[in-house]
């Protein structure tokens, strides 16, 4: 399903940020990537759906080696892999249901299955009734859950997420991981960055620990680890 | 691409126009500028060649032929002249025929030149057409070099003098003309991408659910188009209208002369079209050359 190999990655200034990272993530599971600031993480995860381009190795995921995409591909690529964020990066003049929708507009799916596929995961983030807000009139979390709509309205089977509860509170930092579990549940590859201590040592999971852009520790029902 | 998901695009980009609204307006207004000039100088422009021509068709070499040469060997000498260089035709008249022909011009004055008939004062020529009225001096000095030619004749000062001018006004049109364009190829460009930086996280994120590039430059084309064109319109009023009224002026005050101006159909048609075209080209590149650089996430 998800499969680094040898993956490294310097940026232009030099950092390097992976340094020959290994892994292999089956179809359906659920993976906590842990570490200390700076480790990796995001680098990690951002080769996953080629905002960055590793330096050397290769990364199979659905199959496609992301090494021998063409730049044009790329888009193609990114739909089969839902993305959410710290920061939601949520469009902001547009309403709940447009954002959500903007996904499938995108691969130019029909009116029809658009407003079914939509209405279908409001539902399941529980924001039907906010369809026609706006993001800056809902909370964070609740904007959290407008984001992980969109990144799963075209059923991706895998969606991964940085922080997605870095920017929450603990209470709604819950309701979010709620979300995730039920995606999971129904068969899609969750492979998450985190730094929230207390939902990786309460829904356990397996646990990849990244540290200087080297994985350090891969425990199948593991722990955060950290002192935070 | 579907036809919702242009119509979507065509709905983005009014969006945008009209959230920027200043900036768009001075996009407009810039093209709406270019293209004034523009059109007022390829009104211009086009009829001074339109004019230089008519007067272009009467530019003829007269070569008069030395009394003392033999009309025998007259074939061979318009041999010669026709294997000059840029040389188009090359006829002969002989004195008779040039003497009809000057009478005939005269009208009712010729009469009198009629009693001259006898004593023809005139010489046999060849008239030499070249391929280019600009040739035209060259070509006579040429001719001027044959020992069988006694005088050669032809428009010599009004020529030149017309030929400078045109040649003249046409360079300093294109170079005005090239660097408006460019001038407002740059405000629209400018325009556009004050418009995108606002939207940069927009495409970040369009990109991030798997927007294609076309797919996000779309909304910019149709918009830099929209703006080119808009700004076409009144340019195209403007000639339409002026040049009408110029048309009809002009030929009342030319037509004693034997000159016109180009009809207004199909000037004004052909203008406008483009007009709309220059339009349409400067908006689409302006908007694309400032998306380019925001596509690469
Ligand atoms: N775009 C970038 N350019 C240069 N260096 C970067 C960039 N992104 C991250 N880094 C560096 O790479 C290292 C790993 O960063 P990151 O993957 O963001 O770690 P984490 O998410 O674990 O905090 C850090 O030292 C960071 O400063
Ligand atoms: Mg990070």
């Amino acid at each position: 399903m998800i499969e680094m190999i040898d993956v490294w990655k310097t940026y232009p200034n030099g950092v390097m940020a992976l340094n020959g990272i290994d892994v292999y993530i089956e179809k359906g599971e659920f993976v906590y990537v842990v570490g200390p600031s700076g480790a990796g993480k995001s680098t990690f995860i951002k080769c996953m759906y080629r905002e960055e381009k590793p330096t050397q190795g290769s990364i199979i995921i659905n199959g496609t080696n992301l090494a021998k995409v063409k730049e044009r591909q790329i888009p193609k690529v990114r739909r089969k892999i839902g993305v959410v964020f710290q920061d939601f990066k949520l469009l902001p003049r547009l309403t709940v249901y447009e954002n959500v929708a903007f996904a499938l507009e995108v691969i130019e799916e029909s009116p029809k299955v658009i407003r079914e596929r939509v209405m279908e995961v409001l539902d399941l983030v529980k924001l039907k009734n906010k369809a026609r807000m706006f993001p800056d009139e809902l909370s964070g979390g609740e904007q959290q859950r407008v984001s992980i709509a969109r990144s799963i309205v075209n059923h991706p089977p895998v969606i991964i997420a940085d922080e997605p509860t870095g920017n929450l509170d603990p209470e709604t930092a819950w309701e979010i991981m709620d979300i995730f579990k039920e995606i999971n549940a129904r068969g899609t590859t969750v492979v998450m960055a985190t730094h929230n201590k207390e939902i990786v040592n309460t829904i356990t999971k397996r646990v990849i620990a990244i540290e200087g852009g080297r994985i350090v520790r891969d425990e199948a029902k593991g722990d955060y680890g950290y002192e935070d | 691409m579907k036809i919702r998901t242009l119509k979507r695009h065509v709905v983005e980009a009014f969006k945008s126009m009209g959230r920027n609204g200043w900036m768009s307006f001075a996009s407009i207004s810039a093209v709406t500028v270019t293209l004034l000039l523009v059109s007022v100088f390829l009104a211009i422009l086009l009829n001074i060649n339109y004019i230089a021509s008519q007067i272009e068709d009467d530019v003829q070499i007269r070569a008069y032929i030395e009394r003392t040469e033999k009309p025998e060997n007259y074939k061979d000498y318009q041999q010669d002249l026709e294997k000059l260089d840029k040389v188009k035709t090359v006829e002969y008249q002989s004195k008779e025929e040039g003497l009809d022909e000057l009478i005939e011009s005269l009208g009712d004055e010729g009469e009198a030149f009629s009693s001259l008939k006898n004593e023809n004062p005139l010489r046999d020529a060849f008239i030499i057409y070249t391929d280019k009225p600009q040739d035209t001096a060259a070509v006579a000095k040429e001719v001027e070099k044959f020992k069988f030619v006694n005088k050669v004749e032809y428009g010599k000062g009004t020529v030149e003098k017309l030929f400078k001018v045109t040649d003249v006004a046409r360079n300093v049109g294109i170079v005005l003309v090239l660097g408006l364009v460019f001038t407002a190829m740059f405000l629209i460009s400018n325009t556009i991408k004050l418009t995108i930086v606002t939207r940069r996280r927009e495409i970040e994120i369009m990109k991030l659910v798997g927007a294609t590039n076309g797919f996000i430059r779309w909304p910019f084309f149709i918009e830099g188009f929209a703006l080119g064109v808009s700004g076409a319109v009144l340019p195209i009023v403007v000639i339409a209208v002026g040049y009408q009224a110029i048309f009809d002026i002009a030929n009342q005050k030319l037509g004693t002369v034997f000159i016109e101006l180009l009809p207004v159909t199909p000037l004004i048609p052909q203008l406008s079209l483009l007009m709309l075209l220059i339009g349409g080209v400067i908006g689409v590149w302006g908007s694309l050359t400032s998306v380019r650089k925001f596509l690469k996430i």
